[in-house]
């Protein structure tokens, strides 16, 4: 279970406060105009931005001092995923020993990973002979490996053409169910939150509104939401 | 993350070897001898050659980078590739094929004699301009052909929409960017001019072509007058020093720059006369700086018979020398590279090697070690050790950069995956800086291997770096022998460079 207590996120002129439980196992979309702080509040979780009062909790645990390697969580950004130097087996690897010596149940582990993303036989390619969907499915493969309790996404599909969009969501659906994890998702793509997100949550106007089923969220939507999508 | 200690620790052996030998010419110095009128002389020398070297070079360079910058044409990627070649190439190998064009026999006064006008003279104040101004019209030229890339290609759009003349946009565009451009340009060269030793050697000397770098050197070789050396070497050291310090603030690593290679079309410089007027310029600057070059390959070949067998052992003497500093250079620029990431103020430790001179690091470590030992058996040690300090500035700029980009394209991704100490310098940091480190060991290696400086101080006569053997034999006038030698340096200061650069580009593909 993630708590995020009385978080409070300052940055120059910017602020945004947030409080708010997620259940082990959920889907949360947070969604809302960009500059509103979807990415801001992902770096805070994950321990790249110190928030400026307010705890991080994990499993009734503190975790907001932490370094972001300790915390039990995966992210993928939206770029740079995948070091351009090192093959697509070694970026997979990463995951699970990162001075990449593994033993040879690891090594088949990383193996069945690339499996699972329809990357077999292509391990040894480095990212820049891969196409863009394929690099994700790299970095879909990476998150299986580490199996995170807490798995978080900033947009990292953004740059992918809609029909591959959908296969990648597809995807990490299949590997979030089968990690077992929480998953936190930015998009600006309210369709992103209906197809795989159960919880949504708008960020607007400084604050995040509690996380609500997807589907009521969107029949019933808010002044904030209704402004973000221009209906 | 990455520990500091390391940094911390090249950081404490770069201070301690400027500072230890500063501190010992200033304790000799202050014997109490004051400058006599040739050591005043010699300053105003210094400072004369280099305000008129870096002047020509900057002015020369306006039309130059011009060319460049609005010209496409083949062959423009290999003369910019030729143009950071000086960086490399050994100063005394230049002044040989700078005497085969210029000096008394040299093509121009052949050429002048067949013509019937009285031939040029080329030692004194104006062949050590010429010389600099060889070596500093290409960076003058990379300066400012990368000031004028930087003018956004949407400008010159814009100014052709309008229909504005290369008058008018040379007034509106190109002025204020040459106004902000050229004093830095300017104030690096005369830095580096300030402190010349090799062609004041070779192409100056005499009571009116004197720098203070040279005249350390006299006093040092001819009178042994350790108070006078020591006495030149705090006033090249506070001279050079500030200037140094200047110029470091106009100088971001230009030369280096990447990406020279993109051409703004101009539809202001269409004309026949335009182009003619490039076409001339882009050729006589080529020739200028091709000339000597050829001559120096031409004549060595011709002297490849007579190089004394001494020339053998010069270069491997050299090459080792040249490949141990190398690795003390990297040894010291990595960790303080990566201490610097977080502490900026440690890069500052690793450039004060630009504020002294070799001559005056070489005077003090002569002052330290001559109580204890010859300091000839120390000869190749401290000339390994000086080159390895003052090459240590250039490599932090190359490799400092580099290491940023990938904290700040990776850095986060390294974190979140828990890549710490070892581990992320082994994945990260250094596969990602292989370029910048191949680049900046071969960098190191020439200009170790073409350095004539702290040796000459040093040696005795029986032992020699191939620069020195080169220089010794140009003095007993074995020219031919000299040309071979020459030979043997070009080609093993750029096979250095061009293996090390090489090793760096590797199988990098992303």
């Amino acid at each position: 279970m993630l708590t995020l207590e009385l978080v409070r996120i300052v940055q120059d002129d910017f602020s945004l406060a947030v409080d708010f439980t997620l259940e082990q196992g959920r889907i949360l979309a947070l969604i809302g105009p960009s500059g509103a702080g979807k990415s801001t509040l992902l770096n805070v979780i994950a321990g790249f931005f110190p928030p400026q009062s307010g705890r991080v909790m994990w499993q009734g645990r503190d975790i907001t001092g932490q370094v972001p390697g300790q915390r039990p969580i995966a992210m993928l950004f939206q770029d740079n995923n995948l070091f351009p130097h090192l093959s697509a087996l070694q970026n997979v690897s990463l995951g699970l020993r990162p001075d990449l010596k593994l033993d040879q149940a690891e090594r088949d582990q990383v193996q069945d990973a690339l499996r699972r993303v329809g990357l077999a036989g292509l391990g040894d390619r480095k990212p820049g002979n891969l196409s863009g969907g394929q690099q994700s499915r790299v970095a879909l493969a990476r998150i299986l490996v580490q199996r995170r309790p807490l798995v978080l996404l900033d947009e990292p599909f953004a740059a992918l053409g809609p029909a591959l969009k959908r296969d990648m969501l597809r995807l990490v659906r299949d590997v979030m169910a089968d990690i077992g994890g929480t998953l936190i998702m930015v998009s600006h793509d309210p369709d992103d939150a209906r197809m795989i997100a159960d919880l949504t949550a708008v960020v607007a106007d400084g604050t995040v509104s509690t996380p609500q089923p997807t589907k009521d969220l969107f029949e019933t939507p808010s002044a904030a939401l209704r402004a973000y999508l221009g209906d | 993350m990455i520990r500091s200690g390391p940094g911390y620790a090249a950081a404490g052996f770069v201070l301690l070897f400027i500072f230890g030998p500063l501190i010992m010419v200033f304790v000799k110095a202050g014997g109490g001898v004051l400058p006599g009128p040739g050591d005043w002389a010699a300053i105003r020398f210094s400072i004369t050659q280099a305000t008129l070297s870096a002047l020509f070079s900057t002015v020369l360079a306006i039309p130059v980078a011009r060319a460049l910058a609005r010209r496409q044409f083949r062959g423009r990627g290999v003369l910019i590739t030729l143009l950071g070649a000086p960086f490399i190439l050994p100063v005394i190998v230049a002044v040989l094929g700078l005497l085969a064009v210029f000096g008394r026999s040299g093509a121009l006064n052949s050429l002048l004699i067949w013509i019937g006008v009285p031939p040029v003279q080329i030692y004194g104040l104006h062949g050590v301009v010429l010389a600099h101004v060889f070596f500093n019209l290409p960076l003058a030229t990379r300066i400012l052909l990368q000031a004028w890339q930087q003018i956004p290609a949407e400008r010159f759009r814009l100014a052709a929409s309008l229909n504005l003349s290369a008058g008018q946009i040379a007034r509106q565009l190109e002025f204020p960017m040459l106004r902000a451009a050229a004093p830095g340009a300017f104030v690096v060269i005369f830095a580096l001019c300030l402190s010349s030793f090799t062609v004041a050697l070779t192409l100056g000397g005499g009571p009116k072509a004197t720098t203070v770098e040279l005249a350390i050197y006299q006093a040092f070789r001819f009178d042994f007058d350790l108070g006078r050396a020591a006495m030149l070497a705090v006033i090249q050291t506070l001279l050079v020093g500030i200037v140094a310090l200047f110029a470091l603030k106009y100088s971001h690593g230009e030369g280096f720059g990447a990406g020279l290679d993109r051409v703004v079309t101009r539809w202001d410089a269409q004309s026949t006369l335009l182009r003619l007027n490039d076409a001339l310029i882009l050729i006589f600057a080529a020739l200028f700086l091709l000339l000597p070059l050829t001559m120096v390959v031409i004549n060595g070949i011709a002297g490849w018979s007579r190089m004394p067998a001494q020339v053998y052992s010069a270069l491997w003497v050299s090459v080792t020398i040249a490949l141990l500093s190398t690795a003390l250079t990297l040894a010291l620029a990595l960790p303080l590279a990566l201490t610097a990431l977080r502490r900026g103020w440690i890069e500052v430790i690793g450039l004060f090697g630009i504020v002294s001179s070799p001559l005056v690091l070489g005077t003090g470590l002569f002052l330290i070690v001559h109580p204890f030992a010859d300091p000839a058996r120390l000869a190749f040690a401290v000339t390994g050790l000086v080159n390895a300090l003052m090459a240590l500035p250039f490599t932090l700029r190359v490799l400092i950069p580099s290491l940023r980009a990938s904290e700040q394209n990776y850095g986060r991704l390294a974190d979140s995956l828990g890549l710490t100490g070892w581990t992320r310098l082994r994945l990260l940091l250094l596969p990602r800086a292989r370029r910048a480190l191949g680049f900046a060991a071969g960098l190191t290696a020439a200009m170790s291997m073409g350095d004539l400086g702290v040796i000459t101080l040093f040696a005795d006569p029986s032992h020699a770096t191939l620069p020195l053997q080169m220089y010794r034999l140009m003095g007993a006038f074995r020219m031919e022998a000299a040309a071979g030698a020459g030979l043997v340096l070009l080609m093993s200061s750029l096979g250095l460079f061009w293996i090390l650069d090489k090793g760096g580009r590797g199988d990098v593909d992303a």
